[in-house]
């Protein structure tokens, strides 16, 4: 979807503002939200696509407005009603619905450790035929899906040359979705940072964006 | 849920506990409440990204490969591997790729979506790095960013900028400094910083570079 959240080369959105010695959570509520939503995947309720498809759908200027963190919640909040783990008005209400059913067990501690030890690998051990090799010029396609995507706004209906193939992966654009996984290359697409950005660019620069099968065409 | 979202002001009254801080703590009350999470778990979780998985793993990755040339080979070739062969890896660094900066080439690695970082090198990302300023400008104008960073770029340095659009994480494989020729992969780790493995910095003696 062209919402804010694709914000490569937009300008006006200030200083970059670095903060010394600064801590991981500067809230405790901070921290409490980040874990909830890595111990709420737990539940295999959604994925990572649909996670960040939640936040995207986020109201633009709320979205700019709000701190990463709240957008966690937000994004939570969203994920958790939408799969019926829990209920509109329970969030209002902060309670349980009478004789709702508990869930059992929830991801203790040793198991979220074992959790992020793992991690969740989005590389799939299948034969898909590579439709690009490396050093061929592709042009990414002209698509504006009102869905999920990680075809980044700037990249579209452009020209680069395949960098690298890094395998294949879990397609997001249906993921997010759960219409199945899709599985595909992604490849490191080299831009040269005058064929995205004009005479702005350094003649010298380049930007790789990791694409999808799917998001290119030759060229 | 978007008629009472968070307001921006929290900082102006610190007493007072957050609307946002407020919100989480029911949240979790009642996800506790419903047996869908366990107080412990979230301790663990929080209690591993502040004190367990942040900046110092991927400063020995890169001290390492400074100091053993086969290492090097082997992280630049398979990442994954290599970076597991010093004991990390998991979420959010499944699959990872390093590149390195040279006296030619300079790597910037942002996300323009959203705020991939690869977490088990790097820990959780600083809040500049997911915020609007730096998502916006690292790809359109590397430069000035770096400029902002305290890093003036010659202008026949090439830049290449890294944006995480899939699920492969990049980690910036740093110049080593002269006049470090006898140091130890100990005392070497102790220079590398976070911002020289983003790309917003280099990695100096004294650490000026990317003191901010």
């Amino acid at each position: 979807m062209n919402s804010v959240h694709d914000m490569g080369g937009m300008d006006g959105m200030g200083p970059i503002i670095e903060e010394k010695n600064e801590p991981v959570f500067h809230n405790e509520w901070e921290g409490r939200i980040f874990a909830m939503n890595l111990a709420m995947g737990a539940w295999r309720k959604w994925n990572i696509d649909a996670s960040r498809h939640a936040r995207e759908l986020i109201p633009p200027a709320e979205y700019l407005r709000m701190s990463y963190y709240e957008k966690w919640l937000a994004g939570l909040i969203e994920l958790i009603v939408k799969s019926e783990l829990v209920t509109r008005g329970e969030i209002e209400s902060t309670t349980p619905t009478a004789g709702s059913v508990k869930a059992v067990p929830a991801l203790n501690a040793e198991q979220a450790m074992a959790r992020i030890a793992a991690g969740i690998p989005a590389k799939r051990n299948v034969d898909v035929p590579a439709r690009f090799k490396v050093g061929q010029r592709v042009r990414t396609r002209n698509m504006h899906p009102v869905r999920h995507t990680r075809l980044p706004r700037y990249a579209r209906g452009r020209f680069g040359t395949i960098n690298r193939d890094h395998g294949v992966f879990v397609f997001p654009d249906t993921n997010a979705h759960f219409l199945g996984e899709k599985p595909q290359h992604v490849y490191s697409v080299c831009f040269a940072a005058r064929e995205l950005w004009g005479a702005r660019a350094e003649e010298k620069d380049s930007v790789h964006v990791d694409l999808w099968d799917e998001y290119l065409e030759p060229a | 849920m978007n008629s009472d979202l968070p307001n921006t002001h929290e900082h102006d009254h610190q007493a007072v506990p957050s609307d946002a801080a407020l919100r989480v703590k029911a949240l979790e009350s009642l996800l506790v409440e419903k047996g869908l999470v366990d107080r412990t778990a979230l301790d663990a979780l929080v209690d591993a990204y502040e004190h367990k998985i942040g900046p110092r793993n991927g400063a020995r990755v890169v001290a390492r490969a400074w100091s053993d040339p086969a290492y090097k080979q082997r992280l630049l070739s398979n990442a994954d591997a290599a970076i597991a062969e010093m004991g990390y890896g998991g979420f959010q660094g499944e699959h990872m790729v390093v590149v390195e900066n040279s006296a030619k080439v300079h790597n910037l690695v942002v996300c323009t979506l959203c705020s991939c970082y690869p977490w088990p090198v790097l820990g959780l990302p600083p809040v500049w790095y997911k915020s609007a300023p730096y998502r916006s400008r690292a790809v359109i104008d590397p430069r000035g960013v770096l400029r902002e960073f305290g890093l003036e770029l010659p202008e026949d340095l090439e830049v290449r900028v890294w944006d995480s659009t899939a699920e492969v994480r990049y980690l910036v494989l740093p110049e080593r400094p002269a006049g470090t020729e006898g140091m130890n992969e100990e005392a070497l780790a102790a220079l590398v910083t976070r911002d020289a493995m983003v790309g917003v910095g280099k990695v100096s003696l004294s650490k000026v570079v990317s003191a901010s």
